[in-house]
């Protein structure tokens, strides 16, 4: 089973997004903030992480950064999704290495669509009538 | 709703689009019609079979349309725009290469992701197309939803289906809480309204057609013949593109599955003899009513 953390300061979108994501076969790690996030990836670096931008503490931008510079850390999935609807925050994110961005309000279609483009889960096809 | 209300809508519909409602279509009736009863100030869907019958045209015409628009988004499917860049396009590359002209017909253009999707397609092949002309037509049996193909226009969540974050950055400006994509891309679709039921071989004929998620509409008799005048439309080394539930088996021997390609076809040369079709058993559609639309 593949891993997702889920990383925002608000526990009834990191419950939203949960059930979202245990409904696409992963299991959910979650975290309130950049730096409670940073502690789960020293222990073990998930698959994918579902990232909010403003937290307290530390942002999800500078939590990217540093995802990105430990050994691994270009490995997980990061799919930010963000109340930062901006298509300059859009391109500061894809260049910090961001892999893709959902601008919220999000459902379950859009995280699915997203996970689909970044390769975490597969397509699946209707049968044909 | 009444059996005899919902025997006539399903004649309308039939008469006037293809569209072929089973007989337990009732919901589908309710979830689109009964929006557009209620905008126009009626109560219920008899109201608004009254006013149909009436003879009022313009809310025939909006009945039709808002059974017959589909979702869409960009990129649906992903494998068909997969099968596009990989296999259909090096192969039109080669076979065009002294012409180079490629002419790519959307049947069911709809609100415009499909064949913009296919214009971000070519845009991103970038240098290999340098110096070549390309045409993609969109058409949609809906004006209005041709309207807002030809402005682009999508929300936020419209954009965040099946578009790469990547594309968006690039190839769209941003307005407010919507998203615009840009007019060098607006500018590589034509845009017709037309009827599939109706002739289409003043459009001329094309390399590549998608024919997506549409045909499922009409009855096994219109959709032979559909595919008999498809396959008219289309070079005989050209590709058709079908939904991903949608196939030609047992329906025409006019176009043939392309090996280990899922939705994509090719014309049978063999049957391409002018006028072949399936069995031709029922009536043809009738057309009749749809002359004042």
């Amino acid at each position: 089973m593949k891993t997702c953390l889920v990383v925002d300061d608000s526990s009834v979108v990191r419950k939203i997004a949960r059930r979202i994501l245990e409904e696409m076969q992963f299991e959910i790690i979650e975290a309130e903030d950049g730096e409670q996030a940073l502690e789960v990836c020293k222990r073990a670096l998930p698959d994918a992480v579902l990232l909010d931008w403003n937290m307290p503490v530390m942002d999800g931008y500078e939590f990217l950064g540093n995802l990105r510079r430990m050994p691994g850390g270009d490995m997980p999935k990061v799919v930010f999704c963000t109340t930062e609807n901006g298509i300059d925050h859009i391109a500061r994110a894809l260049e910090a290495g961001a892999n893709e961005y959902i601008m919220k309000p999000f459902d379950k279609d859009i995280v699915a669509a997203k996970f689909m483009e970044v390769g975490l889960v597969q397509l699946t096809l209707p049968a044909s009538i | 709703m009444t059996p005899p209300d919902y025997e006539y809508l399903r004649k309308v519909l039939k008469d006037l689009s293809g569209l072929d409602l089973s007989a337990d279509k009732q919901y589908l009736i309710e979830s689109r019609l009964l929006p557009l009863a209620r905008k126009s100030g009626m109560s219920d869907i008899a109201e608004l079979v009254q006013k149909m019958k009436g003879g009022s045209s313009a809310l025939i015409n909006q009945v039709v349309e808002a059974m017959t628009t589909n979702e869409t988004f960009f990129f649906r499917d992903k494998v068909p725009f997969d099968h596009f860049r990989d296999t259909i396009m090096p192969e039109v590359l080669r076979a065009r290469a002294a012409r180079k002209s490629v002419r790519i017909w959307c049947a069911a253009g709809s609100t415009g992701q499909e064949p913009y999707s296919i214009a971000m397609c070519l845009k991103e092949m970038g240098a290999a197309l340098a110096g070549w002309r390309i045409e993609i037509l969109a058409t949609d049996l809906s004006q209005e939803v041709l309207e807002k193909s030809k402005a682009g226009i999508y929300s936020q969540f419209e954009v965040q289906r099946g578009l790469p974050i990547q594309l968006l950055v690039k190839h769209f400006k941003q307005m407010g809480d919507l998203w615009q994509i840009n007019s060098d891309i607006r500018a590589m679709v034509a845009h017709r309204q037309l009827n599939l039921l109706h002739d289409f071989s003043q459009l001329g004929v094309f390399d590549i057609i998608f024919c997506r998620n549409v045909l499922i509409y009409f009855d096994q008799e219109s959709k032979s013949r559909i595919f008999a005048r498809l396959a008219k439309a289309i070079e005989p080394d050209g590709f058709l593109v079908l939904g991903a539930a949608e196939t030609v088996v047992g329906l025409t021997e006019v176009f043939k599955p392309f090996p280990d390609r899922r939705g994509l076809y090719r014309p049978n040369d063999a049957q391409n003899a002018p006028g072949k079709v399936l069995p031709a058993g029922a009536a043809a559609p009738r057309l009749a009513a749809i002359a004042g639309l």
